[in-house]
């Protein structure tokens, strides 16, 4: 049989190399386990013949198209005309592709993130869907040139290619209006960035404390005087996970809390640490994130607009929490640190933070000299402390 | 002849006896070998091997993101403790994702991609017979051969590979209790690092010096072919850039076994307070991002000059706005060394500087959009050949528009906040510089295997190849957009913990079976690279036609590359189907005086000579024309 033959010793060798080659690939990390699992040899062996039946589809078709491609040229004729194939291939691939392209923007992109809730992210997703147009514009006009351009010149020997080595006219054209149009991204982008990045303290902004660490957050409230205490990470022991100083008057009343939760409509300012690695504080629903660096304090202001209850109606889904997730490769927990966040009414809050517990359950007993810690750092006044945290985030850009 | 090179660059007759002043061995032919032909083949075929083993890893972490509940014995028969009861355990997804990313980032697309290709066609293409320093080029190859040793070795020790992003960010990295990969593991990846820079370097002045110095008569800078301007450019930046992060790599080293505490500050590891104080994580961001943006254009921009000659010859026509291309490869080579920061927008970097380098980057899609029109209008009124080459250089155009564009939403520091390390920066970069940057090496190597093998490959095995990985690609990357639009993070081993996001279980589940598909095309691939490499059809001299001066090289490859005198050149690289000659190229050796019918007053811009015999020559024959 001449197909047969076509898978000639030679074939079979290379293929067979090449199995060896990428197969050895594979076996680099081999070591023994405790008591590992079954292998289902056959099911291995049936994934095997599915690819070795592949191959060998391919090369019979291959074999074929040869013999083909022969007798047409025994005929006179020019043989198959793989030019014209892949334009028209090319050809349906535009055709295909954006439609497929389409159907993956509505489809999937209607299952992305509801309405923003917080108060800048309306500005971001306005700014994005103005992007998104623009480039959804320049993509399908450029896609389309690109794909249609090899189909409509594809190779004849009639023709010679149109010689055209530059056009200063249209190139200097094709420069400025990207140019122009990427100002104005710029322009607007630096705005809504400055707004969103102001997370300058005022009088009546909620401060909550949130701390990363290996794998999960400290959440830390302020008690009744509004003031988050100072926190100094050499305290750090069993009893006070953050390090909380207790010689700090304000720090005394400090709530320790499980979930995130902000009254709507009020202007909340998160004060970001982490203990062990970087993490990063990340609300996609509220069009947040700052990374969470050890060493390096960092904030990000927002008001959440839209509560839970509200969301729960607005996405039509009666389970609906707003999460926080970790999103700096932190180790082997990283996909598992989320908090859940609650956005709700004024009163709500209130009935919800007095039932919060303080951070330092005993404060009495806690002496801050009993807690020696086993690392010799300079020892930091109060002050300078405070000096050091306020100046550390100018110091180290 | 080795290290003379240079200074016979002049010699009009080179003599082939007093070349080979020492015996060929298998030895000195095939594996230290100093000719630039040879180093560029070791290169391509270790970069492919890694990019095999790359891909591999890829496909073990999309078994786990498509099927986080499933166990998969032969997972465990493979991979021992790295997958108990079947299934891949949570430090080793991480180190599959690190390891993929430095891999197919500084192995493949770097290596690879520069080291193949700027050692093959650099002295081919400017008419050199090898380059400055060929004992230096060995080394390089031999330093990145190690790099790449040493990097996949790290998978035999007790606790993995490095596994904290390819990125290494301490404290994650430098801290070994931190995690297991920042072990032994990390130590490997730092020695590996600082071998694969040494390389980089040690290859990156040899282009440069070779490029400047060694160029053959007539080949002034601005009749060099793109391919040469942009690997030419890929090394100045690979030179200033890389050993910025050998700095930080050093430094980390230093933490990590010395003591020291550049990274490190206010740690509380497991609940103990540690002795670091005074040092800045950020500080290695902008250290590592220093290096790591200009690095995506080390990667892209080879791609680029691939491309450009790939899609010209192929399109019979000169590649369009030549000049604006050039120019837009420098403005590209300037702009990217102050456009780091726009991966430090959320990092706590001061919101400032944020905005400086947010305008900065918008800018550097400037000269980016107008290559992407310029390879439009190349193609525009062609006539055209779809080689798999050509296939892959138009994919290549395609990725890169795609994820080009999706650059601008990343580079706004406002959309950034939302976006930044979810799975549209996956999408975005994939599309990009990975997709973009294997594809247009790959056309690279479908164009050039004749010049290298001496044989061609397949054709219609190369057809297979690209329209499976071209639609493979789309298909894996596409889709990414959305689950990153619904705040889908990056680098998450599993999305059983978040009920919001079983939607996204069947389409990850479509987007590992469409990245098995594009790893069986890629098979392909690699039966037509090593079969044809000893049994395909044999290639004549110029099998595509082309201008370039490597199609003017004998078959037979020979130390030296041309026999007898280097050719001149006189023309540029583009004189495809101009009209009034008989053929439609013109090779850049010919000169104008054998191609007068052809001549345009625009070829003798600065050659008053040549313009008044041009002159001359235009009103003889106007005269001589019949009057019609």
């Amino acid at each position: 049989m001449g197909y047969i033959k076509g898978l000639n010793f030679k074939r079979v060798i290379t293929l067979f190399s090449i199995l060896v080659l990428f197969g050895n690939n594979m076996i680099f990390a081999q070591a023994t386990g405790a008591t590992p699992a079954k292998v289902d040899w056959l099911e291995v062996g049936y994934y095997v013949l599915l690819f070795v039946l592949v191959c060998l589809a391919v090369a019979i078709i291959g074999r074929v198209l040869n013999v083909y491609d022969l007798s047409l040229k025994m005929q006179g004729k020019k043989g198959i005309k793989w030019n014209n194939f892949n334009a028209y291939i090319c050809l349906g691939f535009i055709i295909v592709g954006l439609g497929a392209a389409y159907w993956s923007i509505t489809v999937q992109g209607s299952m992305t993130l509801p309405e923003s809730a917080s108060k800048h992210g309306v500005d971001i997703d306005n700014m994005f869907l103005v992007t998104s147009l623009l480039t959804l514009t320049v993509f399908v006009i450029t896609q389309l040139l690109l794909f249609v351009f090899p189909f409509y010149y594809k190779h004849t020997e009639k023709r010679k290619a149109y010689y055209l080595p530059h056009n200063n006219t249209i190139e200097k054209v094709w420069t400025v209006i990207p140019a122009i149009a990427l100002t104005i991204l710029v322009v607007f982008g630096f705005f809504i960035w400055q707004e969103i990045e102001n997370s300058t303290e005022v009088k009546g902004d909620l401060n909550v404390e949130i701390t990363g660490h290996q794998f999960g957050w400290y959440l830390r409230y302020p008690g009744k005087d509004g003031k988050l205490g100072n926190v100094n990470y050499t305290l750090v022991d069993a009893q006070n996970s953050i390090g909380l100083d207790t010689k700090d008057p304000d720090a005394i009343d400090d709530l320790q809390a499980d979930t995130l939760v902000f009254p709507v409509n009020k202007p909340v300012r998160l004060n970001i640490r982490a203990h062990d690695v970087i993490h990063s504080v990340y609300m996609p629903h509220f069009r947040l994130q700052q990374n969470a660096v050890p060493g390096l304090p960092t904030y990000f202001k927002f008001i959440p607009t839209i509560t839970t209850a509200q969301m729960r109606i607005k996405t039509d889904d009666s389970k609906f929490e707003y999460l926080l997730y970790c999103n700096k490769i932190c180790g082997g927990g990283h996909y598992n640190m989320q908090k859940v966040v609650r956005v709700v009414t004024e009163e709500e809050y209130l009935v919800w933070i007095a039932k919060q517990k303080p951070f330092l359950n005993t404060p009495a007993t806690t002496k801050p000299e009993a807690k020696a810690p086993e690392v010799k750092v300079a020892a930091l006044n109060k002050d300078a402390d405070k000096k050091v945290l306020s100046t550390r985030l100018a110091l180290n850009n | 002849m080795s290290t003379l090179a240079v200074h016979d660059h002049d010699l009009t007759h080179h003599d082939e006896a007093h070349e080979h002043h020492h015996k060929a061995t298998f030895l000195n032919t095939y594996v230290f070998s100093q000719d630039h032909k040879m180093i560029a083949k070791q290169f391509l075929i270790t970069g492919i091997t890694m990019a095999f083993i790359g891909m591999i890893l890829s496909l073990l972490f999309r078994i786990q993101l498509a099927y986080p509940t499933q166990s998969f014995p032969l997972l465990e028969t493979l991979l021992g403790r790295f997958a108990p009861q079947g299934r891949i355990s949570p430090d080793f997804y991480m180190s599959l994702v690190t390891i993929h990313g430095t891999i197919m980032v500084f192995f493949v697309l770097t290596a690879g991609l520069s080291g193949t290709f700027a050692n093959l066609l650099i002295p081919l293409q400017i008419g050199a017979r090898d380059m400055a320093s060929p004992f230096v080029n060995m080394l390089s190859y031999w330093f990145f051969f190690l790099a790449s040793v040493v990097m996949v070795s790290s998978f035999l020790v007790q606790k993995g590979p490095a596994s904290g992003g390819w990125t290494v960010y301490p404290p994650l990295s430098a801290l070994p209790k931190a995690m297991p990969g920042s072990g032994e593991g990390m130590t490997l990846w730092l020695i590996s690092m600082v071998l694969f820079i040494a390389s980089s370097l040690m290859g990156g002045i040899n282009y440069i010096s070779t490029v400047l110095n060694m160029r053959t008569k007539g080949m002034d800078l601005w009749k060099m072919p793109l391919t040469v301007w942009a690997l030419f450019l890929t090394a100045i930046l690979g030179v200033l850039a890389f050993p910025v992060l050998v700095a930080g790599v050093v430094l980390l080293i230093f933490d990590r076994s010395f003591g020291t505490s550049f990274y490190l500050s206010d740690i509380v590891l497991n609940g103990q307070v540690q002795p670091y104080e005074g040092g800045s994580p950020i500080l290695f961001q902008h250290l590592f991002w220093f290096l790591g943006h200009p690095e995506v254009y080390i990667i892209i921009m080879p791609a680029m000059g691939i491309s450009s000659e790939v899609l010209s010859v192929n399109s019979r026509k000169p590649i369009f706005g030549y000049h604006a291309m050039v120019y837009s490869l420098i403005g590209i080579t300037l702009l990217s060394f102050i456009v780091w920061g726009h991966h430090m927008f959320v990092t706590g970097m001061n919101p400032f500087l944020g905005g400086v380098f947010m305008i900065t980057t918008l800018i550097i899609a400037v000269p980016s959009a107008v290559k992407t029109f310029n390879w439009l209008a190349t193609l525009w009124r062609g006539n055209i050949r779809f080689t798999p080459a050509m296939l892959f250089a138009i994919g290549m155009v395609s990725f890169f528009i795609s994820g080009g564009l999706t650059g601008i939403f990343l580079g706004n520091a406002a959309l950034d906040v939302n976006l930044h390390d979810t799975y549209f920066v996956v999408a975005h970069f994939h599309l990009v510089m990975g997709s973009a940057a294997i594809f247009g090496m790959l056309a690279g190597v479908y164009h050039w295997f004749p010049k290298m093998f001496r044989r061609m490959m397949d054709e219609r095995l190369g057809y297979l190849h690209f329209w499976l990985t071209f639609a493979g690609a789309y298909m894996v990357f596409f889709p990414m957009h959305f689950m990153g639009l619904d705040g889908v993070p990056r680098r998450y081993y599993a999305f059983t913990e978040f009920p919001s996001w079983n939607k996204w279980l069947t389409v990850n589940v479509f987007i590992t079976w469409a990245a098995m598909l594009s790893g069986v095309a890629q098979l392909a691939f690699a039966y037509n690279f090593i079969h044809s490499i000893f049994w395909g059809k044999k290639t004549v001299q110029n099998p595509w036609n082309a201008n370039t001066l490597e199609w003017t090289t004998p078959i037979e490859h020979l130390h030296g590359n041309w026999p007898g005198e280097l050719p001149t050149v006189y023309r540029w690289a583009y004189d495809y189907s101009k009209p009034g000659s008989e053929e439609d190229f013109i090779q850049q050796t010919v000169p104008f005086s054998q191609t007068m019918s052809s001549n345009l007053p625009h070829d003798f811009e600065d050659n008053p000579g040549g313009l008044e015999e041009y002159n001359k020559w235009t009103a003889t024959h106007k005269a001589n024309e019949p009057v019609k």
